[in-house]
C-alpha cells in the first residue's frame, strides 16, 4: 500500500528526471550482483562475528584501559554477565576468526569493485553543496521528524555520510583493534597496539565499536522497513525493485 | 540459439568448476608441503583456522619479536589459571624440590637426553619482560628467565625431517609448536618468574614461554619434549589437547 503510494509520488515528482535517463539506466538493477552477493555474505559473517564476540566476552566480561588487566586489578567496567569458562570462548574464537575472514574478504571485494566502478564516488560521496550546514540541518531535521523519504534513485546526505563512515572508518577500526590483540601480528606491526596505548585499551575499543556497529545495523534495518521492507529486500536479493519502469 | 548458449554456459562452467577443484587440490598440497596447514584444519572451523595460520606464516617474518617492556611496567598482579597437577609423580617431585626431576628430550633427535634443573640453569639464559594474554581476555606483563628452546634443540641435534616440537607436562595440557615458533629467539624454557624460582601454580619447575602466542600455548609443569614430523598419532591428532576441548591449536591471534 505504502509502496504504491511512494511509487505514485515518485512517478509524478520525478517524471521529468526519468525522461532524461537512458533506458539502460532504467534497466540496470538498483544493486549490482557483486554488491548483492557481498552484502549477504557480509550479513552472515557479521551475525557470526556478533554471536561469537559475545561468546568470547562470556569468558571474561570485564574491561580495562591500558596495557594489562585481570581479576584483582582495577576495571574500567564489567558487564552484568555470568563468567563461563572452558566452552563459549573456544568455539567463539574459532567462529570469530572464520567469520572475520569471510567479512574481510567480501568487504575487500566490495571495496575494490566500489572504487573500480566509481560506486563510492558517484553514489556515496556527498555533493559539496549537500555538506553545507543548512543542507545537513535540513536533512537531520527531516530524519528527526520521521519524514517519510521520497522514492529516489540516490542516497541522501546523511545516508551517504553514515555508509562512508561505517565502510571506511568503523570497519577498518574493528580490524585494527582486532589485530592489536594478536601477539603474532603485533610482533610484526607493534604500531597496531601502541597507537591505542595498550592491548586492553584496544580490546575495550573493539567492544565499543562493535556495539556501535550493531546499533548501525538496527537503524539500517529500521530504515529499510520505513522505506518499504519488501521492495528493499527484493532490490538487495534480485537487484530489481519490481516497480515497473521506475528508476529506484 | 538459446540452446547453444546454455550448452556453452554448461561446458564453460563445468570446465571452470573442474579447474577450481583441481586448483584447490594443488593449493592444498603445496600448502601442506610448506607447513601452512594447521593440525586442527578439519571440521567446520578448518577454513578460518587454515586461512589464519597460513596467512600469518606466509606474510609474517618468522623472526619478528614480540614487544618487550621495562621492569617498571611489570604487573603487580600475576594471575594464575588452573591448579598444579595432583598426580603422585608430580607431588613426589614437588616435595623433593624437583631435585629428582629430569626433562626428557627425545623423538627425531640425534642425541636423546635428560636434563636436570641445575643443568638447564647452567646453560646460557635469557630474560625478557613480555605481555602475556589469556584467550579469555585478561593479560599481564612479567619478566621470565630461562634457556632458549633453540639452544636445547641444537644440543640434541634435531633431524632435518622434523616439523613439530611436542611438549608433555605432568597434567593433560600437552601442546606442540611448529619449528618457526620453536626456534624463535623469544621461545624458551622458563624456570624463573620475576627473578624468583617459578612458583608452583605458574608451572614449576619448568614451563614453556611462547611470546608470539596466547598464554595457553605456554605449557606448564614440563616433563618431556618430543621432536616429530607428524602429530597424527598423538592424542586425537589435533596437535595439542586444546582442540579436543574446542580451542584452536594455533594461538597467535
Amino acid at each position: 500500500m505504502l509502496g504504491s503510494l511512494n511509487r505514485g509520488m515518485s512517478e509524478s515528482a520525478y517524471a521529468p528526471r526519468l525522461v532524461l535517463q537512458s533506458t539502460e539506466v532504467l534497466d540496470s538493477p538498483r544493486h549490482s550482483a557483486l554488491v548483492r552477493i557481498t552484502h549477504w555474505i557480509f550479513t552472515l559473517s557479521f551475525i557470526g562475528l556478533v554471536i561469537s564476540g559475545f561468546a568470547i566476552i562470556l569468558a571474561h566480561p570485564h574491561f580495562y584501559w591500558g596495557e594489562t588487566g585481570a581479576i584483582g586489578t582495577p576495571t574500567l567496567f564489567s558487564l552484568p554477565l555470568p563468567t563461563m569458562l572452558g566452552g563459549p570462548s573456544g568455539w567463539g574464537r574459532y567462529m570469530h576468526f572464520q567469520s572475520a575472514w569471510f567479512a574481510v574478504l567480501s568487504g575487500l571485494l566490495y571495496a575494490i569493485s566500489g572504487f573500480l566502478t566509481q560506486h563510492f564516488r558517484k553514489r556515496l560521496l556527498p555533493a559539496r553543496a549537500d555538506l553545507s550546514w543548512g543542507s545537513l540541518r535540513a536533512s537531520i531535521l527531516d530524519h528527526l521528524r520521521f519524514k517519510r523519504p521520497v522514492e529516489e534513485d540516490s542516497y541522501n546526505v546523511l545516508q551517504r555520510l553514515s555508509y562512508l563512515a561505517v565502510i571506511f572508518l568503523f570497519f577498518p577500526l574493528m580490524i585494527v583493534t582486532g589485530f592489536a590483540m594478536s601477539p603474532a601480528i603485533t610482533s610484526v606491526f607493534p604500531f597496531f597496539v601502541t597507537v591505542f596505548g595498550g592491548q586492553q585499551t584496544a580490546r575495550t575499543l573493539h567492544f565499543f565499536i562493535a556495539d556501535f556497529l550493531v546499533l548501525f545495523l538496527l537503524v539500517h534495518i529500521a530504515m529499510v522497513m520505513l522505506a518499504g521492507f519488501k521492495s528493499r529486500m527484493r532490490a538487495m536479493i534480485t537487484g530489481r525493485t519490481g516497480g515497473g519502469k521506475q528508476a529506484s | 540459439m538459446n540452446d547453444s548458449i546454455s550448452r556453452r554456459k554448461l561446458i564453460t562452467s563445468g570446465i571452470a568448476m573442474a579447474a577450481g577443484a583441481s586448483g584447490l587440490a594443488v593449493a592444498a598440497s603445496v600448502a601442506s608441503h610448506y607447513g601452512l596447514i594447521p593440525p586442527d584444519s578439519g571440521g567446520i572451523w578448518g577454513v578460518g583456522e587454515t586461512l589464519t595460520y597460513a596467512t600469518q606464516r606466509l606474510l609474517m617474518s618468522h623472526h619478528s619479536l614480540a614487544r618487550e617492556f621495562n621492569r617498571s611496567e611489570v604487573s603487580k598482579v600475576i594471575p594464575v589459571s588452573g591448579d598444579p597437577p595432583k598426580t603422585e609423580p608430580f607431588q613426589r617431585l614437588l616435595a623433593g624440590k624437583f631435585a629428582d626431576w629430569r626433562l626428557t628430550v627425545d623423538g627425531m633427535v640425534a642425541r636423546p637426553s635428560k636434563f636436570s634443573l641445575d643443568e638447564l640453569k647452567r646453560f646460557p639464559s635469557r630474560s625478557q619482560i613480555t605481555h602475556q594474554a589469556c584467550e579469555e581476555g585478561w593479560s599481564f606483563i612479567a619478566e621470565w628467565s630461562g634457556v632458549p628452546l633453540s639452544y636445547v634443540l641444537n644440543l640434541v641435534g634435531v633431524s632435518p625431517q622434523a616439523k613439530y616440537v611436542v611438549f608433555f607436562p605432568f597434567d593433560e595440557s600437552w601442546d606442540s609448536l611448529d619449528l618457526p615458533d620453536a626456534y624463535h629467539p623469544q621461545t624458551f624454557l622458563a624456570y624463573n618468574l620475576n627473578a624468583q624460582d617459578l612458583p608452583t601454580p605458574h608451572g614449576a619447575p619448568l614451563r614453556v614461554r611462547v611470546a608470539r602466542q596466547l598464554g595457553y600455548k605456554s605449557v606448564k609443569y614440563l616433563s618431556r619434549i618430543t621432536v616429530t614430523d607428524n602429530l597424527k598419532n598423538i592424542g586425537k591428532g589435533f596437535g595439542s589437547a586444546a582442540p579436543e576441548y574446542g580451542y584452536s591449536w594455533y594461538a597467535g591471534i
